[in-house]
């Protein structure tokens, strides 16, 4: 586990240190982030292009794990990606909105973070690569009470772990 | 059918007026499920100490005592500033006369001594009316630093006399204790009296823990630890604080553990490439059973007292629902046929009931119905209300109510079975996923 501790500390200072343009992250101030100059020095095989310019996570609508569209074209990036950089494996992280019971939602979170998974595998990754975990409505990322902050937490986050040795 | 709660006061006077088939069960008596009428006004004097260390202790347990009384909503408290008569000696006459002037139907009176760390408490309880002993009259002994739970014990036995039913004060919560943020909230395991007193925590906050269920003798303690980045199931020794991992394989989650009132078997939910169903587990040899084999969610699993059935929850008619099946698996008979999505059923301790959370139209409901889904009521509404669990008798409901919004946080709350008397429990923290011991011994 310690590997993807790595991970997640590293995304984070890259994620500090570049002007984000990454809808999701965690530290952004919501709205006004604009798509930044920053961008486009990414290295295109670091965990920062991954997490921010294909998009680390898809999100879902209430009480379902169906992929749409968009979700699937999140996610054949990050299977291309993860194609092209092979030392990386995943956890797909699954998380519910706080609508729910806890127990039921771990389950919600586990069949979102599967669902993720199962494409990307159809994308060409192996199913050795790639865990799940869930966490139910236990770390939610947007705290407001309405569907607004829901939707953004009604997601399945690729978190990456190895290959950080560059 | 619908049965408020009920304090049915026969009185002495006035039971020669309806001198019925009360008349053999005793002059004093509250019939919960009777026809409502009022608290029962009692006394209870601090108690008196017989030894020149006792008197701090003497007066903090007729304090308690008065605390799990009148905390039932069956009791009333005549205060002390009312008393006419003063308690000087234990076996002093009682002078029921003053007792009746300020209408204390019951009146309890007690000793306490205290001999190097060792206590010791007498009490008997009167019906001041019919002029007469109660029949509860005890005496317990213990460690100084145990008071609480002799007072505890004076109050289940005086609770017991006068309704009926078994007490529950003597009795400890497990819970998930929360502090900070909602999106960066701590948890640590905890344990604690029913009333919130004697907190102690059980996990540091290093880890996610969810959800902890007591063992049938409340000697164990079963929930659910992140602490290898991944849901497993723990079981912990209460009293030694040790600890032990029982489910394995990386990458597989499991969770929801609950114990089998023979305290080897639980039941609990694993997750295998994303679908959630039950399983059991031998604790001691650590073979396991598959219970349930669906594509939908299997979860929230909880054993009838006598350990023939689980009822658990399943989304396989395409929302959450109730299921009762037998326990070595089997076929399952849903029960929950209401409106919106039912969840985290509990067996109740007397078995006659089951108490769940229901969702529906955005909002969050704690019921109870009867064990094929008949009779269903809700005790209470709001945001975001969830995981009941019973107190030892079986007539009152802990669980978890979550405020709204970014400042949202989680607190325990009970209510009574027949859905009065809802109040907070005090927990130094927020507070979630309560589950109640039996009675202690």
């Amino acid at each position: 586990m310690s590997g993807l501790k790595l991970a997640i500390a590293a995304v984070a200072v890259l994620g500090l240190a570049a002007c984000s343009n990454n809808q999701w992250d965690d530290t952004a101030n919501s709205g006004g982030a604009g798509v930044g100059a920053g961008a486009g020095a990414l290295d295109p095989a670091s965990p920062a292009y991954f997490q921010q310019t294909i998009g680390d996570r898809v999100l879902f609508a209430v009480d379902q794990s169906h992929l749409s569209s968009e979700a699937q074209g999140i996610l054949q990036g990050q299977a291309r990606w993860l194609t092209q950089n092979a030392d990386y494996v995943v956890t797909i992280e699954g998380h519910a909105d706080e609508q729910g019971t806890r127990e039921y939602n771990l389950a919600l979170g586990a069949r979102r973070a599967n669902a993720a998974r199962e494409y990307l595998i159809s994308q060409g990754v192996a199913g050795s690569r790639v865990k799940v975990v869930s966490f139910g409505k236990e770390r939610p990322l947007e705290i407001c009470s309405n569907e607004a902050c829901y939707s953004e937490n009604r997601r399945a986050v690729t978190v990456l772990a190895g290959g950080l040795t560059g | 059918m619908r049965k408020i709660l009920a304090a049915l006061l026969i009185g002495a006077s006035a039971l020669a007026g309806a001198g019925t088939a009360a008349a053999q069960t005793g002059p004093l008596r509250i019939e919960i499920d009777q026809g409502v009428i009022e608290p029962l006004p009692y006394a209870v004097p601090d108690f008196v100490p017989e030894t020149p260390s006792a008197a701090e202790h003497a007066a903090q347990i007729a304090r308690v005592v008065a605390a799990d009384l009148s905390g039932t909503g069956l009791f009333r408290e005549v205060p002390a500033s009312a008393h006419i008569s003063k308690v000087t000696g234990f076996d002093d006459p009682v002078k029921f006369a003053d007792w009746k002037a300020v209408n204390a139907q019951a009146l309890i009176t007690g000793a306490v001594s205290v001999t190097g760390n060792r206590l010791t408490v007498q009490f008997r309880g009167y019906d001041v009316f019919a002029e007469k002993e109660l029949e509860s009259a005890l005496q317990f002994s213990g460690t100084t630093g145990g008071w609480r739970r002799m007072a505890h014990k004076v109050a289940d036995a005086i609770y017991s006399e006068i309704t009926g039913e078994s007490g529950y004060f003597d009795s400890r919560v497990v819970y998930v204790s929360e502090s900070g943020p909602k999106n960066d909230r701590r948890k640590r395991l905890a344990i604690m009296d029913y009333d919130g007193a004697n907190v102690q925590y059980l996990t540091n906050s290093a880890s996610l823990v969810l959800a902890p269920r007591f063992s049938p003798t409340g000697d164990r303690v079963l929930y659910t630890s992140y602490e290898s980045g991944f849901p497993q199931i723990h079981v912990l020794d209460v009293g030694q604080v040790q600890r032990k991992i029982l489910s394995s394989g990386d990458g597989t989650m499991s969770f929801a553990p609950r114990f089998a009132p023979d305290g080897r078997t639980i039941v609990y939910s694993q997750t295998q490439g994303g679908n959630t169903d039950l399983f059991s587990m031998d604790i001691s040899t650590g073979a396991k059973r598959r219970l349930t084999s669906a594509p939908s969610i299997e979860t929230a699993p909880s054993f009838s007292p006598d350990g023939s059935h689980v009822v658990f929850e399943s989304d396989r008619s395409g929302s959450q629902q109730l299921y009762v099946m037998p326990a070595s698996g089997g076929e399952a008979r849903r029960i929950s046929f209401g409106q919106g999505r039912y969840g985290t059923p509990v067996w109740s301790p007397r078995g006659d009931m089951i108490a769940f959370t229901k969702q529906n139209k955005g909002r969050f409901h704690i019921g109870v119905m009867r064990t094929d889904g008949s009779e269903e009521r809700l005790l209470t509404a709001s945001f975001l209300d969830e995981g009941p669990t019973w107190a030892p008798n079986g007539r009152v409901i802990m669980f978890t109510r979550e405020s709204q919004g970014s400042a949202g946080r989680a607190l325990l709350y009970s209510v009574d079975v027949t859905g009065r008397n809802l109040k907070p429990v005090k927990t130094p923290d927020g507070g979630s996923d309560p589950a109640w011991s039996p009675l202690q011994k």
